[in-house]
Formats: C-alpha cells, structure tokens, sequence
C-alpha cells in the first residue's frame, strides 16, 4: 500500500473518485429519466417554446397576447420578476435606511418602535404575510363597482388601483431627448462645481444650477409646442374600470411583501453597519461643528457603506428569489408562468430548467453588479 | 462526532424504509400493501372534502372506496393522498398513488403524453362561469371586459381565451395557484366571474356565504369528461378500475341499490346474477373474488345513490343529473354489458 | 438596569442628574426630539387601541359564524372549533393525542438542548437514539400496539417541526461536508462543492421543491417511488446545506491557518486535524449564526404548501376555507398562524442572541 501513503497519489485518487461518482449519478439519473419518459410517451425537448402560448397573462411588463409563443410568455414572466424585484428593492432599501437609523435614535419611543417592527417582520414567514395582504387588500377595500375615486381619474377598490395613463400623440422622443441632455448637462455642472469646492473651497454645491440645467430643455421642448399629449383617463365601464393604466392587487401585495421583508434585514445591516463606525468619527464631525443628521450623512454612512454592501447584496438577492412566492397569489411571475406551461406541455424537466437557469443567471449578473459598488465604495488604500 | 455520524446514518436507514419498490402489476402492488392508494383533491365538497373527523367524503372519494371494495370487499381499505393540480400526474406516473380520482379531464394529449390510461368517464362535466346574481347576468356573452378568476395549469383559461376570442370580446384574467384564493378573491369582488368545471363551480357556489347570491350562466364553454387515471400500460388493473366504474352504472341500470342488494342475490336475470357473482366466475377473469360485484354495491350503492348523496339536489350543492343520467333516460351513462 | 461591573462611582453619581430630568432629556430634549416622541407615542397608541379593540373589545368569544359575520372583532369560536385541525391536519381524530404528545416531547427536548452546560456527547445520542426513534413510532406507529399513520396523514405543526428539524439535522453534516469541499486543496472537489453551493444558493427554494415534486419521480428507476414528505425533505436539506456550508465557511476562515499548520506538524491526519482542532473552534464561532439559519428554515418550510404538503400555515389556510366559516375568519386564521411563527422564531432569535453573548464571538 505504497500508494496510498502518497500524498500526490492520494490526492489524485480522491478526485478521481470524486468526479467520476458526480459523473456516474448524472449518466444514471440522465438514463432513467430518458428511459422513464420513453416508456410513458413523454414529450422531450425545447421544441414547446416556439409554439402558441394560447393563454392570457393579467400583467405584462412586455405586450404579450394569447397567441404570441411560449417562449414570449416565459419573456414576460422574467420581465414581471425583474420588474418586482427591483421596485421591492428600491422602496425596502428606502425604508430600511430609515427604520436601521430610528432603531439608533436616542429616543427610547421611537427605537423601541422600530424594534417592535423589525422583529414583527423577521419573525413571520413573508409567505403568510403575502397572503394575509392579499386577503387583507381584496377585503378591506370595496369591489370596482363601488371604488373610490379619491383624485378625479384616480379609483381605488379591490382590483386595484387604476390611474389616468398619459398617451403620446407626438413629440416623445423629442421629450425624451430633452431629458437625456438635461440629465447629462446637471451632471457635468455638478461635478465641475464640486471639483471646484474640493480644490478651492468656494462656490456652493451647484444645485440650482444643475437644476435649471436639468429642466431648460424640457421646458424648452414642451414650450415648443412639439409634445401633445391626451390622458387616458379610467372610466367605469359595466363591469370594470376600463382605460388608464392599472395596478393590480396581486402586484401591489408582492411588492408590499417583498418591501417590507426587505426592509427589515436591511435596517438590521443598516444598524450593524453605522454601529461598526468607531465612535470617535462621530465625536469628530460633531467637534467639527456638523449636526448629528449631517455627521451622520456626510461622515459615519459613508464609512458604514462599506460594512453594509456586502450583506446588503445577499438581502438583494434573496429579494430576487423571493419573488417567486408570486404564485401563490397570482402575480404572473417567471415561476408562474412556467407552471401553466409545465402544466400546458407536461414536459416538467424543460420548464423547471429553464427557470432555474434564468434565476441563477439573473443571480451571477445581481452579485457581479453588487460586487463591482463594493469595490467601488469599499475603502481605498493609498 | 463520529458516533454523531452513525446515527445519522441509522437514522437515514430508519427514513428510508419510507422508501418502496413498486412491482409491475399494480394489483399486486395493493393486495400485499393491504390497500388501495387514491389521489384525490382538497377540499372540493361534494368530490373529496374531509368531514371533521378526517374522513374523506365525496363523489371522487366514493370511486375510491368502489375500487377498494372491488380489490379487497371492504370500502375503508384505501388511503387517500390529497393531490394539487402540480403534483397530481407525477403522483401517478411515480406510483405514489395506484389511481387518480380527482376530477380529471380525459383528454388526448394527456392519454398520450402522460404517461397514463383513462378510466370511464365517472361525470360527464363542462367549463361553465359562475357569476353574483347582482351583477345582472345572464349570458357569459355579456362578461366582456371583466375580470375572472381561474385556476392554472388546466385547460380552462385555454379556453376562456378561446371562448372571448370566438364573441370578439375582452376579459382580464386573473389566476391563481391554490383554490383558497381563487375562491376568495371570486367572493370579495376582485374578479366578476370564477370559471371551472360546472361540477366544481356548484362546489364554489355551496360553500359561499349565501349560495343563493350566485347564479351559474348557461353556457357550456368546453367539454370536461371527468374520469379516473391508471397508470399507463397495465391493462387488469385498468380493467379492475374501470369495471368498479362501470359496475355502479349497471347496478343503477338493473335497479340493484345497497338496500336491496342481498334480495336481488336471488334475482332470476342472469345478468344481475354474473354481476353479484351468482353465476359464471367474471371475478377470476379480473383476479379479484367472484362476489366483487355485490361488493362494490354494498360498500356505496349505484351510481345513482353516489351521485345523490354527494352531489345530488338534497345536498348543498344541489346538482341535477343532467347528462349523467342512463342511457335509456336520455343520459350519456352506458355501462357495457356484463357477459 | 444597573450594570454590576459598572457602578457609578461616587463623583458620576452627584453629576448624574436626577431620574426626572433623564427621563425628560430622553423623551423632549429637544424640539425634534419631542415631535418624534409625539409621533411614534400617537403611532403605538393608535396600534394598541385597534389591537385591543380587535382582539377583546369588539371581539365575538361565544357564538356561531353568523355572529362572526356581525362583528367587526376577532372571532375566537373559530379558533377554538378549528385549532385541532390548524394544529394536526388530516392526523386519524382519534389519535391526535400521539402528535401532541410529540410536539410536547419535541419543545421540551429542545428546551433542554438549549441549555449549552448539557451539550456534549450524551445529548446528541440520546436525540439519535431516544428522542428521534420515539418521536417517529409516535408519529408513525406500527410498533407497539399504534395504528400505522402513513407520512400523507402528517399535517400541521408537527409536520412543519419534521421538515425544519430534520432537515437541519441533515443539513448539518452534509453542509459541513461541503464547506470543507469548497475549502480543499484538492481541485476538483472544491469545483464540484464550490459548484453545488453556488447552484443551490443561486436558485428560490421553490424551485428546488418543484424539482423533488415533479421532476425527481422522473429519475427515478422504475418502480422506485420515494414518499413525497420525504422528497420535500431532501429538498430542504439540500437546500439548507447549501447556506449552511457558506456560514461554516465563514468559521473556517477565521480559525487561524497555524492552528491548522500545527495540527498537521504533530504528524495528525486531515481528518483528525479538522474534526479534533479546526471544526470544533469554527462551529463554535457560527452558532448563533445557525441558529439565525434554522429560524429561516423552519420559516421557509410554509413553502411546501405549493407542492401539496398539509404544513401548519396549509392547515390553517384550509381551516379558513371551511364552509362555514369562509370569508369571516381570514385575519383570524392568518394572525393566528402569524403569532405561532413569530413565538417560535423569537424564542430562537432570542436564544441566538444568548449564545452570541455567552460564546462572545461578536462584537470584535
């Protein structure tokens, strides 16, 4: 057994072992599923995704109607994912910088209150939340028939809230330009005045200006007499609101539960994050003259980004996979739709393939962007 | 820690005696297991819901407890594994459960691509729209530009997309993985319209708040055979299925019930005396005991006393027969004869 | 209140102002300070009186629906008719006093397990080859004159128990398995760890139920069938391992590489160098860590609903669809369920937060 006593040898044989075990379970699972769905006249392969989905899709990121692909309507479930996802993080990541600051407050109300609500929301699976959101929305408001019109044009019931939608009758992309340049123009006033401040320390931060810069050739188009638009407004039609542009319950539960979940972990990481910060920048920035809000913006945030980013990209992502609770309360979401396609074709293997695909490749491109704003903030050795 | 190891390790031996083979037939696979195993849906009363105590009642289960009287001469040998519109295929196609009796549509790419064989149809059954009589309906033509609630997965937003394309109308439709919310969304007004089987639609309509709210339209928008499911290529268990079937349509044909079944033991027509197992040995011939017949009657009756008990215009979802009546009546039901 | 190793020392005491003016500082020190206490005081007012409106005040404690269907209030009778079967599912009635005896046997078994002076060797075998064994026969019976309740009769609590606790049980080993994988010098294996991890953690976990539901009776030789409870099971142990490898990962790197170095020089085997130095001073770092897991498990574990498993939040969700009581006690049935999960998971928050002080490992 001189083999066996070395090392290289050895670490050979392991790996070999290794690879070849991982090998052999695949060619066995992949030969008895081949040979399962031979025996029972399972269909295989992608061929379902070209062919007429034949069924309707509520909400749709992307047009889609029910004789477009299969694989259009998987297209518009990715969107709709997409779509929730990111708004659930953009709003959880609003209110958990909040509730993780309150939790700090040295008012003892106030911090205690925000535990009350970190813990209510860590403590319940966010599938029950989902569903008692949902049944909250659906009983608590009234049916469309008797919706409320809060704002002229603007119905709230339990389908929903539908809102006058703008239609473009010309001078879109005109408008959209405008706003290209005006972004573009505020920027670079911005930053110039800001290198101005950094190396000559006068001169103000430049937001008017960037502001004017920002709206002159909006105003400037619109004024033009270019842009005419007509709005859509939502009218009660005999069973529903029709026109206008909807938000669905199932949608808004979602993005509510998703949120709200968010915002719990991330005022945890907010919390940790500014707690990390060594005191003595506090005392500094307060020595320094600067008000505890502004210490805290301009001094201890900054410096707790970095311990926050990177939990915070975990959060993100989770986010992203929660989302496909979806189904459980009918928000169309990538999960969804495959499941009526599975459903639809019975090719059970394709679909959960393609979604999983989708979800790990979504994941890659969310941990590479997050990793890159890590790199970006994270501190900078000279 | 190594010791930790070991159990664990004798705790997954102990998990996977869960584990089992299945043999070929699948009648041998019931008779050592000592019981039938039957998928069947969650709580649709009328077709499989469980009273307080657990125990399973409804059409589909009676179907069940057919099978198992047939199999074994007693109705209560059979567990019933609850089945989501997900899993129920792959329940069967597994061999987790021997049949499936939850109220599905026979249709041809399911016969042909799933893996599984279709019984007789049990209820002959059509997508229909149940609506609140409040909203002044009375034609599933004047639904355009509503809202309704479905389910997925089945073919009934197929068809719902179809049906409006057909009148040239809109709708929106708004699906729902589980029935709890597809039925709670239908009460509280978020869809104007739940679409289903009629079969389930009347389930709907009997355990809202106050049935008679709601009105069932007219309109028929598919065909829904609804029949029992084997597995694919096991031709005596199928025969064993779809003979239970088809023995409580002929018992209701002959007028045998389970009152009068020991009567009509000594009944003169031979037809009646081959079904109970009176005469000839027709038991053998599907490997089952030659009173399998007067069994299945015993245990639930004909198709007439299943359909009314758990279906029928005295329960609450007060079902007429319509086309599942017999042959000769003007129905659809048309048992093959016992000979 | 007071801090024994930091009393105040005879000078702190006379400049410490008195209790009222502390009591004013915290609350109305400042004018912003004020306006938030008046707010988040109005905001808590306003939640205790609906809280308190519901649940007691215009709450229903005796009657049928139909009063339910009146009153605006919570609705206790539905709670009490419903809870046996919220709490156990489609468990035989008749028997429902062997899973109570179960979940009573499994919180106080964790109850003990959570004192860390008991922890050791006796502990683990008596889980392996006491408590485990009797929780199953309860569950399961056959043995000892118990009728035989197949795994598909299983609902409720104790299911919801089985699947999170079992599967950390699992999870554990296994994920410890492939944090070591993902650490190795070999590799090829720590390609293939490395990989499962990041597979698994890429995708929901519905996915992965979806799979163990639809998609693995298909890879199954013929006539092999695998209970579905089980398949869910291995779903989330699979699952689980996956995040457990990456906090046991986190332990590992911060276990100095000479502890490691050392091990190896006294001439022990990997092995032994791992089992005996490296893992038992890594896991102790990422307990509460683990902790914080299981409570994401025992949560995730609702998910098994939408594949057809009768867990707590399933009973419950079915409970509401009864006849009788549908539509009247939605907010009932779900706030009951809400604050089931919210016990459990805050007595296991608050016994993570206990280990993190007791083994001190934060707060570097």
């Amino acid at each position: 057994m001189l083999f066996l006593n070395d090392a290289r040898f050895r670490a050979a044989f392991y790996q070999f072992v290794a690879i070849s075990a991982v090998l052999l379970a695949g060619w066995a699972m992949y030969s008895t599923a081949s040979a399962n769905l031979a025996k029972q006249d399972i269909a295989t392969g992608f061929g379902f995704l070209s062919r007429q989905a034949g069924f309707e899709i509520s909400e749709a990121a992307i047009a889609f109607q029910s004789t477009d692909s299969v694989g259009r309507a998987i297209l518009v479930g990715i969107a709709n994912t997409v779509k929730v996802s990111f708004l659930a993080v953009v709003f959880g990541t609003i209110i958990g910088l909040f509730v993780g600051i309150g939790r700090l407050s040295t008012n003892p109300l106030l911090s205690r209150l925000m535990l009350a609500y970190v813990e209510v929301l860590r403590n319940v699976p966010l599938l029950l939340y989902l569903l008692l959101w949902y049944s909250l929305i659906i009983l608590v408001f009234p049916p469309v028939k008797q919706a409320i019109q809060f704002l002229p044009g603007f119905f709230l019931s339990n389908s929903g809230l539908a809102v006058p939608a703008i239609q473009w009758q010309s001078g879109f992309y005109a408008l959209l330009g405008a706003v290209a340049i005006g972004l573009a123009a505020a920027s670079i006033a911005h930053a110039i005045a800001r290198r101005r401040r950094i190396t000559s320390g006068t001169g103000g931060s430049g937001w008017a200006m960037a502001a004017l810069l920002l709206l002159l050739p909006i105003i400037a188009v619109w004024a033009s007499g270019q842009v005419a638009v007509t709005w859509e407004v939502p009218e009660l039609g005999r069973f529903r609101l029709t026109g206008g542009l909807h938000i669905r319950p199932e949608f808004v539960a979602l993005l509510f539960g998703l949120a709200l979940s968010l915002s719990a972990s991330v005022a945890e990481i907010v919390r940790g994050g500014i707690q990390a910060v060594n005191r003595g920048q506090w005392e500094a920035a307060m020595a320094l003259g600067l008000s505890r809000s502004l210490a805290l913006r301009l001094v201890v945030l900054p410096q707790a980004l970095r311990v926050i980013v990177p939990p915070l990209t975990n959060n993100y992502l989770s986010v992203f996979k929660n989302s496909s609770l979806a189904i459980a309360i009918g928000y169309p979401d990538l999960v969804m739709v495959s499941n009526t396609v599975m459903n639809q074709t019975g090719q059970a293997i394709e679909t959960i393939a393609i979604f999983m695909g989708v979800y790990l490749g979504l994941s890659v491109l969310i941990s590479v962007f997050m990793n890159w704003y890590n790199a970006r903030v994270a501190l900078k050795e000279r | 820690m190594k010791r930790g190891f070991l159990a664990l390790c004798a705790a997954t031996a102990a998990l996977a005696g869960v584990v089992g083979a299945a043999q070929a037939a699948t009648i041998d696979t019931v008779k050592s297991r000592g019981k039938l195993i039957c998928g069947v849906s969650l709580s649709t009363p009328g077709f499989a819901a469980a009273d307080e105590k657990g125990r399973m009642e409804g059409f589909d289960a009676d179907v069940c407890r057919a099978v198992a009287a047939a199999v074994f001469g007693d109705p209560e040998k059979v567990d019933f594994v609850l089945t989501n519109i997900n899993t129920r295929f792959q329940a069967l196609q597994s061999g987790e459960i021997d049949v499936l009796s939850r109220q599905t549509t026979n249709t041809f790419s399911r016969e042909t691509s799933l893996g599984l064989d279709f019984g007789p149809t049990v209820f002959y059954d059509g997508q229909g729209l149940l609506v609140p009589k409040s909203l002044g309906v009375s034609s599933a033509k004047e639904l355009t530009d509503a809202a309704i609630c479905t389910l997925p997965g089945t073919t009934t937003a197929q068809n719902l997309t179809d049906f409006f394309r057909t009148i040239g109308g809109k709708f929106e439709l708004v699906v729902f993985e589980s029935p709890d919310e597809n039925r709670a969304a239908f009460y509280s007004g978020r869809c104007e319209a739940i679409s289903s089987d009629r079969s389930d639609l009347a389930s709907i309509r009997a355990v809202a708040n106050n049935p008679d709210d709601y009105v069932l339209l007219p309109e028929t928008i598919s065909k829904e055979p609804l029949a029992p499911a084997v597995r694919q290529n096991d031709s005596n268990w199928r025969d064993i299925v779809s003979w239970s079937v088809w023995m409580l349509m002929a018992a209701e044909e002959k007028g045998i019930t389970q009152a009068n079944v020991d009567e009509k033991l000594k009944s003169e027509d031979p037809e009646v005396q081959r079904m109970l197992g009176g005469a000839d040995e027709l038991g053998k011939m599907l490997g089952l005991d030659n009173k399998w017949g007067y069994n299945v009657i015993k245990a639930v009756g004909n198709y007439g006393e299943v359909f009314d008990r758990n279906l029928g215009e005295k329960t609450k979802l007060g079902m007429t027969r319509g086309p599942n009546t017999q042959w000769n009546a003007g129905g659809l039901l048309y048992a093959p004869p016992v000979r | 209140m007071t801090d024994v190793q930091a009393l105040p020392t005879a000078a702190e005491k006379v400049a410490r102002p008195p209790r009222r003016s502390r009591w004013r500082e915290a609350y109305f020190g400042t004018p912003g300070n004020a306006v938030v206490t008046l707010v988040s005081g109005a905001v808590i007012l306003l939640l205790a009186k609906l809280a308190i409106g519901w649940l007691f005040v215009d709450a229903v404690f005796d009657g049928s629906s139909e009063d339910c269907k009146q009153s605006s209030g919570a609705c206790w009778p539905f709670l009490a008719g419903k809870l046996r079967y919220m709490l156990f599912g489609f468990y035989p009635f008749e028997e429902q006093w062997r899973p109570l005896a179960a979940l009573i046997l499994f919180v106080g078994s964790c109850a003990v397990s959570m004192v860390p002076r008991l922890w050791g060797r006796g502990l683990l075998l008596a889980w392996a080859f006491v408590i485990l064994p009797l929780l199953y026969v309860l569950m399961a019976g056959g043995v000892f004159g118990l009728t035989p309740v197949p795994t598909s009769k299983w609902g409720g609590l104790p299911l919801s128990f089985t699947l999170s606790f079992v599967g950390l049980a699992f999870a554990l080993p296994l994920g410890i398995g492939l944090a070591l994988a993902r650490a190795s010098e070999l590799p090829a294996i720590r390609v293939l760890g490395t990989g499962f991890i990041e597979i698994v953690r890429g995708v929901p976990l519905i996915s992965i139920l979806f799979m163990a539901a639809v998609m693995l009776p298909l890879f199954m030789p013929d006539g092999v069938t695998i209970d579905k409870l089980l398949r869910a099971q291995v779903a989330i142990i699979l699952f689980a391992a996956a995040y457990i490898a990456e906090v046991v990962r986190g332990g590992l790197q911060d276990v100095p590489k000479g502890q490691f170095e050392a091990g190896r020089s006294l001439g022990l085997h990997y092995w032994q160098v791992m089992f005996k130095i490296v893992l038992p001073q890594a896991l102790k770092k990422v307990i509460p860590a683990l902790v914080g897991l299981f409570i994401a498990f025992f949560q995730d574990t609702t998910l098994v609903t939408i594949i057809g498993l009768l867990d707590f939040l399933d009973t419950v969700r079915t409970a509401l669809r009864d006849p009788e009581w549908q539509g009247i006690a939605v907010l009932e049935g779900y706030i009951f369920a809400a604050a089931v999960y919210f016990l459990f998971s805050a007595v296991m928050g608050a016994y993570s937060r206990f280990l993190e002080r007791h083994f001190n490992t934060s707060y570097r």
